[in-house]
């Protein structure tokens, strides 16, 4: 064995010996997953917890990037939980999957190893009805208690089932066009269970919310030390609907008088059914609905899932992969949507400081130009569905021009790489150094923003936060360096970080990326420029259901959010219907709210919102 | 010192306060007349505030815009094909369609029930319809398209023909499309080898005949009596040859009223 | 001028005393009601999806909602004229916006954003998602688009500044505040197994009971034979027991008789104002 001659600690392993160290620790708990196009081990789940322990400690894996559920109804009958642990020094990920029956469902918690489980397993136990033993708070996340079933298993049919796979039939030839809801008797999107208890038809959505709150205590009891006041605790609510919290986010907080106690996030008001409906559709369809997860940086989503796909698609016989062309196009997208997102956090971080509105008018200004081009080149200023498989949509457009169509229609008309040089040379740059000149030393901003809601590092790192919430603690980690994709290793750029983790410098790592993104964007112009003309597109661009192989996939991107990673699962026969088996998101802005309720530990109200703000959620993700 | 962060903060403000109105003083009131200015107002030379004055002056969308689809059919004097559709209905933008938002009714024959390459009702509901632009992206013959048309509002959405869209209200004329996007349409001609719908040219390529080399309409404009000469000798010839084929039966009679009758059904339905 | 009928103030052409030419002007009472109401609609500050994006990038400066008064978003109910749905609505959202719709004062006007609002969106066929927020509130535009460009939402703010100029302040049936009464609230849904909205509570008791005897629950009889589609919609096994089924669900069953009187003169408006529109389209 080459470790004895040369000694490498386990820490720095690579993943294949990290897997045999493994399996020489735990020979009857560990083994290698030998299906068709999978990889990682199997775990048997009463050792997960030790197993997943060695993993952290032993092999240096500190950072659970994702952790799901997969149902294998029909297929081996069972569900599996998929964990996928990466180092925060970089590398690639060390895959774990524990199995379980579907009856009686029943996984150990891995909340006490990496706390960063902790909503990804909630949301398995909700949508999968797998019980985690050893979970502090399990409960429902996304759907509300009372609800029937666990809607993402394979055998549970929505009210609008048409069939298990699309395209359906009923479109074409014959397809004497309905509404979905005239189908159903209650002429709405619903499917009640056959033993309905009608005797009972309160709401009991809220009763769990409030549970262990401490709602109802004795007074007296509270505050025991003799000579303070006595104070009762005060339960306030804040959201769905409320200006602040980005989107119908809610979070209950128990104050004792202005300072926060406690802190429950409460979502799923924007679960909008992602997963299942990805598993119904065929893998492209899939594009246009990753635009709607991170409806402000739509182009970063598409990258993730196409790469992800891609994954399946290099295990095939005849891939090619997309061509250089077509990866500067996908960084000069991805980077704008960087710039594009961070404007827009910023402003809103202002106007959840009070700075109502004005901030937020500067960045969306400069944003409109932005998009501009995006509607120009993708055909939309926000769902930009520019991705392919292989490839992108179309090339950039000679020349950015409207078509007057309708009255009083007025036309511009830009040449694109001029229009790009100055947008990237010049306009971007300058209102980025008027925002920092603006903001960056207001007092205001300083008292309000510096030490609140710090996130240590190792606590970051413990909690799976991602991307500018995680650089901001200090932690230099960013898949674009750590974990390479695309051009990326070719380009001059450096990691942010900030050393304090606290609102402000959060704030500040976000100039700081504008910054480096304008730095990646220069250096796209040269090369867009340099492949002018070259395919944009790697194989035959009229297939529409690409044959994907069997297998499994991980692909994630640093969106500007965090890191957004799609787990997609193929299984089948490939002349058969040809959608993912399994189709996850790993989402960025769910994730990193993990660490909310302690970062807002001990502050005031107020600071809630900020602190919100400057993790920069965005409820189309959070949810799905 | 204290204040002076807040200060240079609010300087910006001022900046941009001024900003607007030094603006207008440069553009001597002219600031909301022509193109070329609405050009500068609204690129990257722009200063201070740029508003689009919306109902008055409106962004003219560019051509990769995506708002909810239509059907591409030639126009109402092509001497060939007047009227007709260019979707062959293939079904493969049902297939991609993402929501699954389109139906497509495939024509039969009415005596040999074999399919005919013309949809009999074509319906998009744009209640589902989430402008991702695949089913004009995938269609083979170019046949649907994405629109610019964005002033839809409705007071109701549930009626015959509202949203969910028809086949009279989807479909529009060639050089419909080929106003709102001039250079995607010169690609794709380009593609098929000419300006006709490809079936077109490719039965006139076997047979040895020209195809055009500009869209219908523009031919038209260019020599319009000529024109007008050819499409009536077109139209009687075709006339002619119908006649002379005998007791057939009128397919375009035949394919309004099938059409009718599947709104009829889809009327009953609804009720 | 005690005589004198206020709806005759209604009409331009009334006519002007001669000693008063030059000092008043005549125009329809309803005209200045209609352009004072639709030139200061405050919306409700309330976003749910990327539609909201579209939004607040329409009230930034390129779009400038203040040009048409409406930038004084409010993000109380009870401050607001005009609740933009702006995204997807899903059933747990649907809870809290009946609630707050209830809460905003009359005129109120309901505007559904995109497409998900209108009609379910691309998201339609998911779980827990509501077909259009029309099945639960009354909407007075919809805007199709997914997301409607700011200019496609200028434009639906436009054709609701229309539809409140053709309303009459003499036809007590376009502004219902004034004559029957404030409206009663939607009922609130409750969210059970699935969301269960009040108004159909008797419909779910009568599937129950059917299905007591055997018969599918929640499936429409089909006349789907004709079009020659399949039943798609998911049979469920028929089990329930039929006790659970008969209790009583309806609460309210009970009407106080003020709440009656005003429901029954609301019924009259709407008869008249349905066979005014008939009349219309018959003419
Ligand atoms: S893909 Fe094109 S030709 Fe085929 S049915 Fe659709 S519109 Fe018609
Ligand atoms: S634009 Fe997309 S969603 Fe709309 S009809 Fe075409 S394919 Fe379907
Ligand atoms: S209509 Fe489209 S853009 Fe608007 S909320 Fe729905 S999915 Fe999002």
């Amino acid at each position: 064995m080459t470790d004895m001659l040369a000694p490498v600690a386990p820490t720095e392993l690579e993943t294949g010996s990290a897997l045999e160290y493994l399996k020489n620790k735990f020979p009857d708990a560990v083994k290698d997953d030998t299906r068709q196009g999978f990889g990682g081990v199997v775990i048997d789940r009463s050792k997960l917890v030790d197993v997943a322990r060695a993993v952290r400690d032993e092999l240096g894996y500190d950072y659970l990037s994702s952790a799901t559920a997969v149902d294998y109804h029909g297929i081996s009958d069972h569900m599996e939980m998929v964990y996928h642990a990466f180092r925060t020094s970089g590398g690639p990920a060390l895959v774990m999957k524990a199995q379980t029956p579907r009856e009686n469902a029943e996984v150990p918690s891995l909340v006490g190893v990496w706390p960063g489980a902790d909503f990804q397993e909630r949301e398995a136990y909700d949508l999968y009805g797998i019980q985690f033993p050893g979970h502090p708070n399990q409960k429902r996340i996304l759907l509300w208690d009372g609800f029937d079933g666990h809607p993402m298993r394979k055998d549970w049919k929505e009210a609008y089932y048409e069939e298990d796979h699309k395209p359906f039939e009923s479109r074409w030839p014959k397809g004497y066009v309905r509404r979905a809801e005239e189908l159903n008797i209650f002429g709405k999107n619903v499917r009640y269970p056959a033993d309905l208890d009608l005797s009972r038809l309160t709401d009991t959505s809220e009763q769990s919310i409030y549970s262990g709150m401490g709602l109802g205590v004795d007074v007296q009891e509270l505050t025991a030390e003799p000579g303070q006041m006595r104070t009762d605790r005060l339960v306030v609510n804040l959201g769905p609907h409320h200006p602040s919290t980005h989107g119908v986010f809610r979070m209950v907080v128990t104050l004792d008088g202005e300072t926060v106690e406690t802190l429950e996030p409460v979502m799923g008001y924007l679960h909008r059914n992602h997963e299942k409906i990805g598993e119904r559709n065929a893998w492209l369809m899939n594009i246009p609905f990753t635009d709607r997860l991170d409806y402000i940086s739509s182009m970063g989503n598409n990258m993730g899932y196409v790469m992800a796909v891609e994954q399946l698609l290099a295990k095939g016989a005849r891939y090619t992969p997309p061509t250089y062309r077509a990866e500067v196009i996908r960084v000069l997208m991805v980077e704008l949507t960087r710039i594009v997102n961070h404007l827009w956090a910023i402003g809103f971080l202002l106007n959840d400081l009070g700075a109502f509105f004005t901030p937020a008018l500067y960045a969306i200004a400069e944003r409109e130009k932005i998009l501009d081009f995006f509607e120009a080149t993708a055909g939309s200023r926000l769902m930009c569905n520019y991705m392919r498989f292989q490839g992108v949509y179309k090339d950039l457009p000679e020349r950015m021009r409207g078509t007057s169509n309708t009255l009083n229609d007025k036309i511009r008309d830009f040449n694109t790489m001029d229009y790009l040089a100055e947008l990237i040379n010049e306009r971007l740059p300058r209102s980025i150094d008027e925002l920092d000149h603006f903001l960056t030393d207001s007092e205001i901003i300083k008292t309000r923003c510096e030490g609140v809601g710090i996130l240590p590092p190792e606590m970051g790192v413990a909690y799976s936060a991602t991307g500018p919430l995680l650089r901001a603690s200090g932690v230099p980690y960013d898949i674009r360096r750590m974990d390479p994709y695309s051009i990326y290793p070719e380009l001059d750029f450096d990691i942010c970080t900030r050393p304090n983790g606290d609102v402000y410098d959060r704030y500040l790592i976000r100039l700081d990326e504008m910054r480096e993104s304008i730095r990646i964007l220069k250096q796209c112009l040269p090369r867009l420029e340099a492949t002018q003309g070259e395919d944009i597109f790697a194989g035959n661009k009229a297939i529409y259901a690409p044959r994907v192989p069997v297998g499994e996939a991980y692909g994630r991107v640093d969106n500007p959010k965090g890191e957004l990673g799609f787990y997609v699962v193929s299984e089948g026969d490939p002349k058969g219907p040809q959608n993912p088996w399994r189709y996850h998101v790993r989402a960025p802005s769910f994730i990193n709210l993990t660490a909310l309720g302690q970062m807002c530990k001990g502050h005031k109200v107020a600071d809630i919102v900020v602190i919100l703000g400057s993790i920069d959620i965005v409820l189309g993700e959070t949810d799905r | 010192m204290n204040g002076m962060g807040i200060l240079k903060g609010l300087g910006v403000t001022l900046k941009h306060f001024f900003q607007t109105y030094v603006d207008d003083i440069k553009y001597g009131g002219r600031k909301y007349i022509g193109n070329e200015n609405f050009e500068t107002r609204q690129g990257l030379k722009a200063q201070g505030a740029y508003t689009v004055q919306y109902p008055e002056e409106k962004l003219a969308m560019p051509e990769r815009f995506r708002f909810v689809p239509f059907l591409v059919v030639e126009e109402p004097d092509h001497p060939d094909r007047a009227g007709h559709d260019w979707c062959t209905s293939c079904g493969i933008c049902a297939k991609v369609c993402p929501p699954q938002c389109i139906w497509i009714v495939r024509s039969e024959d009415p005596v040999t029930k074999r399919p005919v390459p013309e949809p009999e009702a074509f319906f998009i509901d744009i209640d589902i319809c989430m402008n991702c632009g695949y089913c004009a992206e995938f269609c083979p013959f170019d046949a649907i398209k994405m629109d610019h048309d964005y002033e839809m509002a409705d007071y109701d959405r549930t009626g015959v023909g509202l949203h969910i869209h028809d086949k009279p209200r989807l479909s529009k004329p060639f050089s419909y499309y080929y106003d709102i996007a001039p250079t995607t349409a010169a690609e794709e001609a380009a593609g098929r080898g000419g300006w006709e719908h490809p079936d077109v040219i490719k039965e006139k390529k076997k047979s040895g005949q020209p195809v055009m080399d500009k869209p219908w309409h523009m031919l038209r404009a260019e020599d319009p009596e000529a024109r007008a000469a050819a499409a009536a000798a077109a139209q009687a010839a075709a006339a002619s040859a119908s006649a002379s084929a005998g007791p057939k039966v009128d397919m375009a009679a035949e394919r309004a009223k099938r059409r009718q009758e599947a709104l009829a059904r889809h009327r009953a339905w609804k009720q | 001028m005690s005589q004198l009928d206020l709806r005759e103030l209604h009409s331009p052409e009334f006519p002007v005393p001669t000693d008063m030419q030059g000092n008043v002007a005549i125009t329809s009472l309803s005209k200045i009601y209609n352009w004072s109401r639709r030139s200061s609609m405050w919306p409700l500050l309330f976003g749910l999806a990327c539609c909201a994006i579209e939004m607040i990038a329409t009230a930034a400066s390129r779009y400038d909602l203040s040009r048409f008064g409406m930038e004084v978003m409010r993000a109380s109910p009870r401050q607001s004229d005009l609740m933009i749905v702006s995204g997807t609505v899903t059933k747990k959202m649907v809870v809290p916006i009946v609630r707050i719709y209830n809460q905003m004062p009359e005129p109120k006007y309901v505007m559904a954003m995109g497409a998900c609002a209108s009609g379910g969106g691309p998201f339609k066929e998911g779980y827990n998602v509501v077909s259009g927020i029309d099945q639960y509130i009354p909407v007075d535009v919809y805007i199709p688009g997914c997301p409607p460009t700011p200019q496609a939402l200028l434009y639906g703010l436009i054709s609701l500044q229309k539809k409140i100029d053709g309303q009459s302040l003499a036809n007590m049936d376009d502004v219902p505040w004034y004559g029957v009464g404030p409206s009663d609230p939607v009922p609130v849904p409750v969210l059970g197994p699935d969301i269960i909205d009040p108004r159909q509570a008797e419909l779910i008791r009568q599937q129950a009971v059917l299905a007591a005897q055997g018969k599918p629950f929640g499936v429409r009889e089909l006349s789907g034979a004709a079009l020659g589609v399949r039943a798609a919609v998911p049979v469920v096994e028929a089990k329930p027991a039929l006790e659970a089924a008969t209790a009583s669900t309806e609460a309210a069953a009970e009407l106080d008789p003020e709440k009656a009187a005003r429901l029954a003169k609301r019924e009259a408006a709407l008869a008249r104002k349905r066979a005014a529109q008939g009349g219309e389209k018959s003419e």
